[in-house]
């Protein structure tokens, strides 16, 4: 079992995964993952079961706008390729490439959030209060848990790239950023279902 | 105990265990508050079995009844089996896969204090307006905000916390088993334990993940007028009772495979034998596991979800009784002809095989739809998984008990104690239970604190209290025995006390903080059985002696655990009338978590470690 790797000829092909502290980091990202994949089921079953319970108040389909969901989905695949950017950049030791497409993954995931709220505003001044009804309280819950999401993987890869601004790939940061993309494409697929769960099972029907 | 002579680093004790991150002081953290959780809601068992002894009785209110057996179903299944089954897990397996860790310390820390500090939270409740008082299950409308107390927030809570740290020791075990095993330990060597620990962390990283959104939908209902569970909004009420038993229905296997995997170790060191029918006991777990996530909605046949889907659910809940009918049949040919010795641990083991077999008859019973309006929600059921927990769970953790006590506090209980221990437990067992069954069937209803008399019940009811009377007395023996053995018992010197068979009877007794100065080398299935045939009966080992790597203690995995507690209770603290604003426990408590969690970011912690020297001196000490 090998806590350390040779270095002596440069940082291995795989760094995120060359320690067994980074394969046990994979795995368990993995497997938290798969746990996250059942929580999230729940919401959108719960969501499912309950959008046509709109007790007399706003529909989906008064609400949804679809250009707005768009530039959303836009953005949020856009820092999904980002992140794969900067983990192909870290695979041949590239740090400041790295950091440069960690921090354009960040800021898209901030546009990303910024834009979610701007909606939720939206959707409360045309009467959809978190208490209006059974359809308001699921939506906002399955897109706000999803919303935190995002805002807790804002706030890893902020410490990620402060912490690690001058030290280069290594293999005990490797792992580190890897785990993050993970997690961030997790969020993406996680929104994709929602905008079709969501938004055009919403608008369509 | 782990003794002072296994130690490298000094510390004061109460900080040592405050930080551990050592799997093996861990286990012992579990044990211990996993026994006072079982104490606590045993208790509340036998006095809720005094107010059921005779018709009409008066002895607790109808209130506290509620609040009784709420909180005995809550803590047995979540606090207390729960926790004892993650100490074994704990303390067994890094040992039988021959590993110095597990995967992930500082998780496994952290799931150790969520746990704890979550069920102190529900615990709470008793000051803060009474328990929950709507069943462990909760069902809404009862637990909505219409007709809930404020013990139901503190269910709700306590268990999305306490269930956190189910969670993320789940996923530990699972890295653990895959990565960590040594060389030579495929995955068709590995102990049946360490199987059955594998898929029931799988079934709870499935699992728990529900009840943590079900807790959540609830909770949000609850404290933050969402309407999941208001029909008048919009809300339906099946939901939760869907998502409660996606979660339950896997629970119970949650609980019963790590029993299993017990059985089959302790069977086949007392019939020195090797398991019978080792790879389909690990297909029948396999298949277990993945079926009893097919079968939730057995237990809301009566909601009237349609025949459709009754028989679906009925089938596939009567396939699940067909892997088990195998291990049970795999049980009875390993002791069949074997060399069979009769201890306290071996008659538990033994003895759970007959005591499960009513349980899963009578689950199939139970499976049969159209006949299910009659059992549900009567004492039938009550017995029915009486049968599987206490005849399943609760004899083979006594069992891993007197089996791994002597690995893990370097001394045997007490044969003696353990055997009167045995009988009154068991004879108190069936006394208690099978006579509920029939209660059942005469119509007794469960959850209803008291009944009239005449009806047919008063005898019955009488010969269940005896019965309850019968275990308590038996665990208060097994307490005087845990007391009297830490006293008189000889100290074990040996490896290997039992004779056993598995890699965890290679360490020494006590066991070093490192486990094994040298990576044992596996080269069989039962590998220090093997060795003891085919070598020199020990371990070959697979790296030469070298300084070892240990992972530093640290104090974060409390705080982050408190600042949830704090913040979980601030959540509460909408419902209650404190001199404090919500708003500002739940600032104070994310700070802590949040603060703790971007601590231990930032920190670079690379272990220590114990050089080649000391592990030489260590293992001159303690061979």
């Amino acid at each position: 079992m090998a806590d350390t790797a040779d270095l002596s000829k440069g940082l291995p092909t795989n760094p995120e995964k060359a320690t067994l502290e980074g394969k046990n980091k994979f795995l368990g990202m993995f497997v938290f993952l798969a746990g996250e994949v059942t929580m999230f089921a729940t919401f959108f079953g719960t969501y499912l079961g309950l959008r046509d319970g709109t007790a007399g108040g706003p529909e989906p389909a008064d609400l949804f706008q679809l250009p707005l969901v768009f530039i959303m989905t836009m953005i949020l695949l856009t820092s999904s390729l980002t992140s794969v950017l900067a983990v192909y950049a870290m695979k041949k030791n590239q740090f400041q490439k790295l950091k440069l497409w960690m921090w354009v993954t960040f800021l898209l995931g901030v546009s990303f959030l910024s834009l979610e709220i701007y909606e939720f505003v939206e959707y409360y001044e045309h009467g959809l209060g978190y208490t209006s009804s059974a359809f308001a309280s699921s939506f906002y819950t399955l897109v706000g848990l999803h919303g935190a999401h995002v805002l807790f993987g804002l706030g890893w890869i902020l410490l990620l790239l402060l912490r690690y601004r001058g030290t280069g790939v290594t293999l005990s940061n490797a792992p580190k950023f890897y785990a993050f993309s993970l997690y961030w494409h997790f969020i993406d697929v996680v929104w994709v279902f929602i905008f079709t769960v969501v938004y055009l099972m919403g608008i369509g029907a | 105990m782990v003794s002072e002579a296994t130690n490298t680093l000094k510390k004061s004790v109460f900080w040592d265990w405050m930080t551990t991150v050592d799997h093996k002081k861990i286990a012992i953290l579990y044990l211990l508050a996993g026994t006072l959780f079982f104490l606590k809601a045993g208790l509340m068992a036998v006095i809720f079995r005094i107010q059921l002894i005779a018709p009409e009785m008066e002895f607790i209110s109808g209130q506290t009844f509620n609040e009784f057996i709420t909180m005995h179903g809550t803590l047995m299944l979540f606090l207390a089996v729960t926790p004892i089954f993650f100490a074994f897990m704990n303390f067994v397996v890094p040992l039988q896969i021959g590993a110095r860790d597990v995967a992930f310390p500082f998780v496994n820390a952290l799931g150790f204090w969520l746990f704890f500090l979550g069920g102190l939270l529900l615990s709470l409740s008793w000051f803060f307006g009474g328990a929950p008082d709507a069943g462990w299950t909760s069902y809404v409308p009862l637990a909505s905000r219409e007709f809930g107390g404020v013990g139901i927030d503190f269910y709700v809570l306590g268990l999305q916390i306490s269930g956190f740290g189910t969670l993320v020791s789940g996923i530990n075990f699972i890295v653990t088993i895959i990565n960590m095993r040594a060389p030579g330990m495929t995955m068709m060597r590995l102990p049946l334990f360490c199987w059955t620990t594998l898929l029931t962390s799988i079934l709870i990283v499935f699992a728990f993940t529900p009840l943590a959104a079900g807790l959540a939908l609830l909770m949000l209902d609850r404290i933050f007028d969402a309407q999941f569970f208001i029909p008048g909004e919009g809300g339906n009420v099946v939901i939760w009772q869907h998502i409660f038993w996606i979660f339950g229905h896997p629970e119970v296997y949650i609980l019963v495979l790590p029993a299993f995997g017990m059985i089959s170790e302790v069977i086949p060191a007392f019939s020195k034998k090797r398991l019978f029918g080792y790879t389909s006991m690990v297909f029948a777990v396999l298949i277990i596991a993945f079926l009893s996530f097919m079968v939730w909605m057995h237990h809301m046949f009566t909601v009237g979800i349609g025949p459709i889907a009754n028989s679906i659910f009925a089938i596939s809940t009567m396939t699940i009784a067909v892997p088990t009918g195998i291990k049970i049949f795999n049980w009875l040919f390993t002791m069949w002809g074997g060399k069979l010795t009769f201890n306290t641990a071996m008659i538990f083991a033994a003895s759970f095989v007959p005591t499960f077999v009513l349980g899963g008859v009578t689950g199939v019973m139970l499976a049969m739809a159209p006949v299910d309006h009659l059992y549900h929600d009567t004492y039938f059921v009550v017995a029915h998984f009486h049968y599987i927990i206490v005849g399943g769970i609760v004899l083979g953790i006594f069992a891993a008990l007197f089996y791994w006590y002597p690995k893990m506090f370097g001394h045997k209980l007490n044969e003696t104690l353990g055997m009167i221990m045995f009988w009154l437990f068991y004879i108190g067992f069936h006394l208690t239970f099978f006579i509920q069954h029939i209660l059942g069937l005469v119509g007794m209803p469960r959850r209803v604190y008291t009944y009239l008399e005449g009806q047919g019940m008063d005898t019955m009811n009488f010969i269940s209290t005896i019965g309850a009377f019968l275990m308590a007395v038996a665990v208060i023996i097994l307490i005087i025995n845990i007391v009297y053995s830490a006293l008189k018992s000889e100290p074990v010197t040996v490896d290997d006390p039992w004779d056993a068979r598995t890699l965890e009877w290679a360490t020494h007794t006590p066991v070093p903080e490192y486990n094994f100065a040298q990576t044992p080398q596996v080269r069989s299935l039962d590998p220090v059985f093997y060795e003891k045939i085919h070598g020199n009966g020990k371990m070959k080992p697979a790296e030469p002696l070298d300084d070892i790597h240990m992972p530093s203690g640290s104090i974060l995995p409390f705080f982050i655990s408190l600042g949830l507690f704090i913040a979980g209770f601030g959540f509460i603290s909408f419902h209650l009338d404190l001199f404090i604003s919500p708003y500002v426990l739940i600032a104070i408590g994310g700070i802590v978590t949040f603060g703790s969690m971007g601590l231990r970011s930032m920190q670079t912690d690379h272990g220590y470690h114990i050089s080649k020297e000391t592990v030489e001196e260590m293992e001159k000490e303690l061979s």
